[in-house]
């Protein structure tokens, strides 16, 4: 499969890649491109010119100071998942990034990237939400609950790029998902963080956009146990449906995966 | 149009080619390379995987300008003065195969999944393979194969 022409353009600093984003402002940024280059080769995507981010030096870290993982756009999920910092810092963080579609993906593809595009049944967006993370662009910083608005959609403006995700470092968190056994992507993937002032749990593959599960939340509050979520089913209405499974089978594969990941964090 | 220019199997190559080129129509259909095959195409089944400096990847999913000056390594490029390396030779012995095309791929992720992790178990194995698609459905001898050229391997190492 052979896409559309297009013209390719290296960027070494996010003030070039700037620059070349507002001289051509259809053109697209390419980190890992392994959704990206895909969609371009169905066809699916048209862009007149592509911005190859991914040799930028000053995307690409991971730094652990104040509590918090701060790690590089340009850095990917293999670097995550076998970083010993995060590891150290917040391990369900690197599991969640050694799970992303199979090893030769993980070698190319992004945090900032997967974040940028959030695919519904992308992991990232998961970690992302549930531990309350700092999206840093370009131009100012994000909430994580500000920032994933739906399906493929953020809350980045045109020309925006994203620099860096900031990750605060819980009490406890574990990362569970189903994958489709063909795709890897997450049938259903819970994310549940403790922190010292609350839980957040956060769903991702089961609906359009990743999404928090606040009853769950409140539950944990009391008792962080896998008891306390095992009855707690979130809503089918609005989730995905289609030839892997139903919406009701996603609606209970996210109560499985919160046990899970709560008795692997509790 | 533009020339990009990289290191192939050891040897510095230069080549026009269009910015919209993947490494793996790069490889094959301008160096004539055709070792390295193309299977699903979107980037599932691994018969592209080549190395991309020293990074086992999907050729089908890179395009050959973002390889300009790096080092590739093709199942080309593998064997060493006549002899197979390591991994081929495993699974020449395992009968590691049965149609083939899937074979460069294998081979490729398994050196890669190797130099990572050593000897390993066959569940790690197949774990590491999960993005490397045999539709002869020939895994168990891949695996063998796999978990022989790793303990191999690491044994010469350590008496090295």
């Amino acid at each position: 499969m052979i896409p559309y022409p297009f013209t390719y353009k290296r960027a070494k600093s996010v003030a070039e890649a700037e620059a070349l984003l507002q001289a051509t402002p259809d053109a697209k940024l390419l980190a890992g491109g392994q959704t990206l280059i895909a969609a371009m080769k169905m066809r699916l995507a048209n862009p007149p010119e592509l911005i190859d981010i991914s040799g930028i030096r000053e995307l690409n870290y991971i730094r652990v100071a104040g509590g918090a993982v701060a790690i590089g756009a340009a850095t990917t999920h293999f670097e995550v998942a076998t970083s010993k910092e995060v590891a150290g810092a917040i391990p369900a963080l690197a599991h969640a990034a050694s799970v992303i579609g199979d090893p030769a993906v993980r070698y190319k593809g992004t945090l900032g990237g997967s974040v940028a595009n959030n695919d519904p049944a992308a992991d990232y967006p998961a970690a992302v939400l549930a531990l309350g993370a700092t999206i840093r662009t370009n131009r100012r910083s994000i909430k994580a609950d500000d920032f994933f608005t739906g399906m493929f959609s953020t809350a980045l403006a045109e020309g925006e790029i994203v620099t860096e995700v900031s990750f605060p470092v819980p009490l406890k968190a574990a990362y569970k998902k189903f994958a489709n056994p063909a795709s890897r992507y997450a049938m259903a993937g819970v994310f549940v963080a403790k922190f010292a002032d609350g839980i957040r749990v956060a769903a991702t593959g089961a609906g359009p956009c990743v999404f928090r599960v606040p009853d769950m939340e409140a539950a944990l509050a009391a008792s962080f146990t896998a008891d306390a979520v095992a009855n707690i089913a979130v809503d089918a209405g609005g989730l995905n449906s289609d030839i892997h499974g139903s919406a009701e089978y996603r609606a209970n594969l996210v109560t499985v995966m919160a046990k899970r990941a709560v008795a692997e964090a509790a | 149009m533009a020339v990009v220019s990289m290191t192939v199997n050891g040897k510095p190559v230069s080549v026009d080619t269009e910015d919209r080129t993947l490494l793996v129509y790069f490889l094959r259909e301008q160096l004539r390379l055709t070792g390295t095959h193309i299977g699903c195409d979107t980037s599932q089944c691994g018969a592209c995987v080549v190395h991309v400096d020293g990074k086992a990847v999907k050729s089908c999913t890179m395009f050959a300008v973002q390889a300009e000056g790096a080092d590739v390594l093709t199942i080309e490029g593998l064997a060493k003065d006549g002899k197979l390396h390591p991994v081929q030779e495993a699974f020449r012995e395992n009968h590691g195969l049965q149609c083939g095309f899937c074979t460069p791929g294998m081979i490729m992720t398994a050196v890669d999944m190797i130099r990572r992790n050593g000897a390993m178990d066959r569940d790690t194995i197949r774990h590491e393979l999960e993005g490397n698609i045999c539709r002869c459905t020939g895994y168990h001898n891949i695996v063998s194969a796999i978990e022989d050229a790793s303990r191999r391997m690491t044994a010469a190492e350590k008496a090295a």
